[in-house]
């Protein structure tokens, strides 16, 4: 089908675009790479009346390491840019992992970081992915800008914390410490598909070998992505043995609220969040070693 | 109905000027303004991969962009991949040799993918070639012989 009528506004700075959705507020949206947005516009799901053309604002596709060594990602980098980037396959080995996973190459060509955030669908790879890597996300508005952590940005299905003047401009995942391990890893009917289950585990040890911090969080398990913070703190202070591992592992099955859908079962999400959550422990704690 | 914007776009190297309404998406511009019917439109929402163009080089949808968001940047169809009338490029004769279409719908989009997989990857594995191709979707072939395509023109693009 055909999008409806809009008003389309590219303008060519942040400040503009920032004043353009203060005027027009929820009538308004920003577009990014335009990969959920505009088929939500062909099937007149989403009938903005107007459009904020983020493509031509310069300065919100940067990605850099800061003095403290946290990336910046700026909202519009590209996912497949931050795939093949350097900078972030070096510190944040975890976020190419996942984008792997995220649509097809055409897709992830086009689509955004800061849209896929904003966008907030439970099924999202990487909204969990920020959750376990403890993000903060940099809102702006013309009011200024306010600092969100990952865990309370995403509200629910579709909705985050964003006011209806703001913009997610950055995203900011501090360094990992030494002897950390990540690992992302998804169950899909199809390479490119959304996940069944998808779990994101990073694991700290200490010189011996003992899990001083983990964090686990979820995709398709309820209507956020789902942290699994009993789950992690049953392995701080382990040595991320089988037992250990099974242990965190059931306790995952129970922190998840999956919803289901016609591939699966709510039940059989749950199990797979088990399996999956295993699995990627394990691998985190041998990249961790 | 919105205002009518310019839109100037060079599209396999030949330079195009319009006015279109914002809404008008780039694949229906690419088909209904330029007359460039070599672009597939399957389901408009992301999914078939039969509308794929290059971007600037990059590989996207055609049918999730606006045509005035192209304004200023350089798209290829799959009607700039021959090099000169009455002849095929490799990658299109790797697919007639490896029977790589049958209703050739999704063919355009797939050799979009796949021309600009194989000067990002010129050696590719198997594995390789199959995730590459996730984004199309073939209804008629089965796959196992766009995967043999691909493999073939890689082989033939290497050897020269
Ligand atoms: C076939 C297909 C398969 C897909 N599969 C997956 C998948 O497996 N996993 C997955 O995670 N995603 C998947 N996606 C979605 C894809 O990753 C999108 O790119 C992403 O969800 C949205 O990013 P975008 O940059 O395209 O945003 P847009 O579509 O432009 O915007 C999405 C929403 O966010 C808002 N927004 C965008 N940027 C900002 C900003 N900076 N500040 C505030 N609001 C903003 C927009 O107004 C809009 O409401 C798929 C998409 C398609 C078409
Ligand atoms: S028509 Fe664009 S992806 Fe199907
Ligand atoms: S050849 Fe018919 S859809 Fe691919």
């Amino acid at each position: 089908m055909k999008p409806a009528p809009f008003e389309w506004h590219a303008p060519d700075s942040v400040e503009a675009a920032l004043a353009l959705k203060a005027a027009h507020g929820d009538d308004a949206r920003f577009l990014a790479g335009g990969q959920s947005l505009v088929p939500a516009m062909n099937f007149r799901i989403a009938q903005p009346a107007v459009l904020v053309d983020l493509n031509r604002a310069p300065g919100l596709g940067t990605i850099a390491q800061d003095a403290e060594g946290a990336l910046r990602i700026g909202a519009m980098a590209r996912n497949a840019r931050i795939e093949r980037d350097a900078t972030a396959r070096g510190s944040h080995p975890i976020l190419a992992e996942a984008l792997h996973e995220v649509a097809h190459p055409q897709i992830r060509n086009r689509g955004t970081l800061g849209g896929n955030l904003a966008h907030a669908d439970p099924a999202s790879e990487m909204p969990a992915v920020m959750l376990a890597l403890g993000a903060r996300f940099l809102l702006r508005s013309l009011r200024g800008a306010r600092e969100v952590p990952a865990e309370e940005f995403f509200l629910g299905p579709l909705a985050t914390a964003l006011g209806p003047d703001e913009m997610l401009a950055e995203i900011r995942l501090p360094p990992l410490p030494p002897r950390t391990g990540t690992a992302f890893l998804e169950v899909a009917r199809r390479r490119g598909d959304y996940a069944m289950m998808g779990v994101a585990a990073v694991v700290t040890l200490d010189a011996d070998g003992r899990c001083t911090h983990a964090r686990i969080a979820c995709c398709s398990a309820g209507p956020t992505p789902m942290a699994a913070p009993l789950a992690a703190a049953a392995l701080e202070g382990s040595r991320l043995e089988e037992a250990d591992i099974a242990g965190a592992a059931a306790l995952v099955r129970q922190e998840v609220d999956p919803m289901g859908s016609v591939h699966a079962s709510p039940a059989y999400q749950r199990h797979l969040a088990g399996v999956v959550a295993a699995r990627a422990l394990r691998l985190a704690k041998a990249r961790a070693a | 109905m919105s205002a009518r914007v310019a839109v100037t776009v060079s599209v396999n190297g030949t330079t195009h000027r319009r006015e279109v309404e914002p809404r008008l998406l780039l694949s229906d511009f690419l088909r209904h303004e330029l007359g460039l019917t070599g672009t597939h439109v399957g389901c408009e929402h992301g999914v078939c991969g039969a509308c794929t163009i290059r971007l600037d080089g990059a590989p996207v949808r055609s049918c999730l962009m606006f045509a005035v968001q192209a304004d200023g940047h350089a798209i290829a169809t799959v009607e700039g991949l021959a090099p000169a009338p009455g002849r095929l490029s490799v990658l299109q004769e790797a697919f007639r040799d490896a029977h790589a279409l049958q209703c050739g719908y999704c063919t355009p989009g797939i050799l979009m993918t796949v021309s600009a997989f194989l000067e990002e990857t010129p050696d590719p594995t198997e594995e390789e070639v199959r995730h590459a191709l996730s984004g199309n979707l073939c209804r008629c072939t089965g796959y196992q012989h766009i995967v043999d395509a691909v493999l073939l023109a890689a082989r033939r693009l290497r050897e020269g």
